[in-house]
């Protein structure tokens, strides 16, 4: 390694780009930061509103169902798969960017094939949640659960859940869309011939993005 | 120091190479449609945002003239208003309905359409590729993708003025739960829905365009065309970027939360409210909440629309007093102080809604504050023409009208910005003054700069001056004789967003007052369309530019040639090797950029 030159190269002087990135990627990591205040809004937004409700519904009381288990209790469990799933998916993202470091086309589309289906199995699962709330009486609008002091709660609860945990679905079945685009482009082999895999690394940092924000929307929905 | 090789090990990026490549010598066949229409050359799109600014421009002027013939005349009538507005001015006097849609549609025009669209839309798009040497955008799908947005945004907005019910109408800040609540008034119908559509299409054309320049500046620089090296012009872009990327999803986090109350029965924002004497089941949700997430983008939004005029105006005084800038780095500065100060400042929108005195007293300084470096600004500008051999070109007034109307307009802010004073003072005549003067017709002024100095980049053809002369004479003395007054008003009083004042004695002596800015107005107006006749009219006719650097100027957009072609520069990008501003140096008029440092020479 030639550090004596690297570390001299003035990156900002014009010519070059001074993160070493294409404009592609950094474009990405800036619509992100603009994401993140989308998502950052409406989650202050439910807790200025939450947290200025005198009680609030009980997570454990509303979230206890699994498909299959009829009306055994199991608070939490159910969510806590479709974060494994997302998380999961994650983890096999990783693997497509890093067999796309290394130019290994089965490799990409095999990962990218695994993570698509991790997107839709999370998709599924939430689709399952809000049909089962829905049957309950549950959706915008409409709060049959009572809160933790046994008051009557306003429909914020609901409308809150389903307004972020929906525009949250929407990013990742955006997120699956775009997978799904890649993944074909990979198997053409448009990467191949472009001698690099930078596509998939993008798309990558999105999918890490949409699963970093479930991890805030899972803890101040489901936790606390 | 490892750490740094490793990060730097890979292939570097250089922006010349690869994608953008076979634009360079700009002849390949163009269709119509590709070269007109959906085009992805920056100059081009750059000349659509503009001449759709100039249309909404007109629009929205005229929607003032119309509402200031209400308040001006409250008792005539206007037989011809009825031909144009219909039922909405009956016997030829706008109704209350139609003077709220009025009041509502031109502030959001001018506000969105006008001062942000057609404002850095314009020239982020004309000027960042020519003054860093880039070939075009990052990205100019994207690019081309951000106007058409802008366009959808436009036509859904302009459908909403013809709708049964009118436009949306609860002012241009759209607050519930008038916005909310499709009974509560005649413009909170689907004006207010397609208001909000439309609002959706622009977030997203800001977006693509904010990500498209911030990337743009900081990745396709041309070769020794470092950060301290840019134009004051194109730091104020990429600020005004910033701001855009971070502030405008706010506000659509804001507009779903509205469009959910409005359409499933949600009450983010509703609690507690009666209707036509019916109590509303909404209970639980906060109108203030809105108002949070309105300014977060609100006050930024400021800055995105003086931030460009503030850049260009640099640009145009520093050329047209053959005089470097005066303290370029405490120029950029200010500008990073006033990004970072606009996040911080929103509530002081809000000082007389409840909120906590003590929490308000953060806003007060916080925004008291923003003097500093506005004063900064001030000062070096000041400076920047201080026995400089001025040439007063249209661009050049315009500049220092830019100057006048922003002290004017920003002195009175640091009025409105204690909370204390606040609270005789808002929502009256006086904070209509403050705002209109400091970034409405500064802004305004900063757009006119810009257009007059590099029309001849974008036609291969000069403004007439003559015209320009009597366009900024007619318009500095109006704006002042339109504004000024009002800060009286504002002092004694006088609510804003009044239909009419007649029934108050206490506003009785100001009817005389009210007629004559009315009068004014109509001739502002009528100055503007003379404008926009010398604007279309040069494009055609105007004086032709022989020479390719007319204005004498150091920076690169001078340096491609007068009819530009796709790709900026016909040959290699040029090399840049001293900063943008080497005015009168060393016995030279001006030396530009791309000119390598002499020997016995030091660069700045």
């Amino acid at each position: 390694m030639d550090t004596a030159v690297t570390a001299k190269k003035k990156w900002w002087a014009g010519g070059y780009s001074p993160f070493n990135v294409n404009y592609g990627k950094l474009m990405m990591w800036y619509f992100l930061i603009s994401d993140a205040f989308t998502f950052g809004a409406l989650l202050i937004s439910y807790g200025t509103i939450r947290f200025s409700s005198t009680s609030w519904p009980d997570p454990n009381e509303v979230f206890k169902s699994f498909p299959g288990a009829g009306h055994a209790n199991l608070p939490l469990m159910f969510v806590s798969l479709m974060t494994f799933i997302l998380i999961m998916s994650s983890v096999t993202m990783v693997l497509a960017v890093h067999a796309g470091h290394h130019r290994d086309k089965k490799a990409v589309a095999k990962w990218m094939i695994f993570t698509i289906i991790g997107g839709i199995a999370f998709l599924s699962c939430q689709a399952w949640e809000w049909t089962h709330l829905y049957h309950e009486g549950a959706w915008w609008g409409r709060n049959p659960f009572t809160n933790v002091d046994g008051t009557v709660a306003t429909t914020n609860f609901t409308n809150f859940f389903f307004t972020i945990t929906g525009f949250h679905g929407l990013h990742v079945t955006s997120g699956v869309i775009i997978n799904i685009i890649i993944l074909i482009n990979v198997l053409k082999g448009t990467y191949e011939q472009r001698g690099h895999y930078e596509m998939v690394e993008k798309v990558g940092l999105y999918w890490h993005f949409v699963d970093l924000v479930w991890v805030f929307v899972f803890t101040c929905f489901y936790l606390l | 120091m490892s750490n740094e090789a490793t990060l730097h090990s890979q292939q570097e990026v250089m922006h010349g190479a690869g994608a953008h490549d076979h634009h360079d010598h700009g002849h390949h066949h163009e269709s119509f449609i590709s070269k007109y229409v959906f085009s992805m050359d920056h100059k081009m799109i750059a000349k659509q945002f503009l001449i759709t600014g100039i249309i909404w421009a007109i629009i929205g002027a005229f929607f003032s003239v119309l509402f200031r013939l209400q308040l001006g005349y409250p008792d005539a009538t206007f037989p011809w208003l009825e031909s144009i507005l219909g039922h909405w001015a009956k016997g030829g006097r706008i109704s209350p309905e139609a003077y709220y849609a009025l009041v509502t549609m031109h502030g959001t025009i001018l506000v969105f359409f006008v001062l942000t669209a057609g404002l850095s839309g314009t020239f982020s798009n004309l000027l960042i590729p020519l003054q860093v040497g880039a070939r075009d955008m990052a990205s100019p799908f994207m690019n081309c993708l951000s106007y058409w947005f802008f366009f959808l945004a436009s036509l859904v907005m302009m459908a909403s003025l013809f709708v049964q019910t009118g436009p949306a109408s609860g002012g241009w800040t759209m607050y519930p739960p008038l916005s909310a609540l499709g009974d509560a008034s005649i413009g909170s119908k689907i004006g207010v829905d397609l208001w909000l559509t439309s609002m959706a299409l622009f977030v997203v054309s800001q977006l693509l365009g904010g990500l498209n320049y911030i990337s743009t500046i900081l990745n396709m620089r041309a070769k020794g065309m470092s950060m301290t090296k840019m134009p004051l012009t194109i730091w104020s872009f990429f600020f005004t970027a910033v701001l855009g990327v971070l502030s405008f999803p706010v506000l659509l986090s804001g507009f779903i939360l509205l469009l959910m109350d409005r359409h499933a029965g949600t009450s983010f924002y509703l609690s507690d409210i009666f209707i036509a004497g019916k109590a509303l089941a909404n209970e639980g949700g906060s109108a203030i909440l809105y108002q949070h997430l309105f300014w977060f983008l609100g006050h930024p939004e400021v800055y995105i629309i003086i931030l460009p005029a503030m850049g260009m105006v640099s640009e145009v005084l520093a050329v047209s007093s053959r005089k470097p800038i005066f303290g370029y780095l405490a120029m950029v500065g200010s500008l990073f102080a006033i990004c970072i100060l606009a996040f911080l400042v929103w509530a002081h929108h809000m000082f007389v809604t409840g909120l906590n005195p003590f929490l308000g007293a953060f806003f007060v300084l916080l925004t008291l504050l923003i003097a500093v470096p506005s004063a900064i600004k001030v000062f070096n500008w000041l400076t920047t023409i201080w026995k400089g051999n001025i040439n007063f070109t249209p661009a050049s007034l315009f500049s220092i009208g830019f100057v006048s109307t922003f002290i004017s307009g920003g002195l009175t802010g640091i009025w409105l910005g204690n909370s204390s004073i606040d609270i005789h003072l808002h929502d009256t005549y006086f904070v209509i003054a403050h705002f209109h003067i400091v970034m409405g017709v500064s802004a305004f002024f900063g757009m006119f700069a810009g257009i007059y100095h590099w029309f001849p980049k974008m036609y291969g053809r000069f403004m007439n001056n003559t015209l320009g002369y009597i366009h900024f004479w007619v318009t500095l003395v109006g704006a002042y004789c339109i504004f000024w007054p009002m800060h009286y008003e504002g002092m004694a009083g006088m609510p804003r967003r009044y239909f009419d004042y007649s029934t108050w004695t206490s506003f009785n002596q100001f009817s005389g007052l009210n007629q004559f800015i009315s009068f004014v107005v109509i001739l502002v107006f009528a100055v503007q369309l003379l404008f926009v006749f010398n604007f279309f009219y040069s494009i055609f006719k105007g004086r032709k530019m022989t020479t390719q650097n007319p204005f004498k100027a150091t920076t690169l957009e001078w340096t491609t040639p007068i009819h530009g072609i796709h790709g900026n520069w016909p040959g290699e990008i040029p090399e840049v090797h001293r900063w943008a501003y080497d005015y009168s140096k060393d016995g030279r008029d001006f030396i530009p950029q791309t000119e390598p440092l002499g020997p016995n020479e030091s660069g700045h």
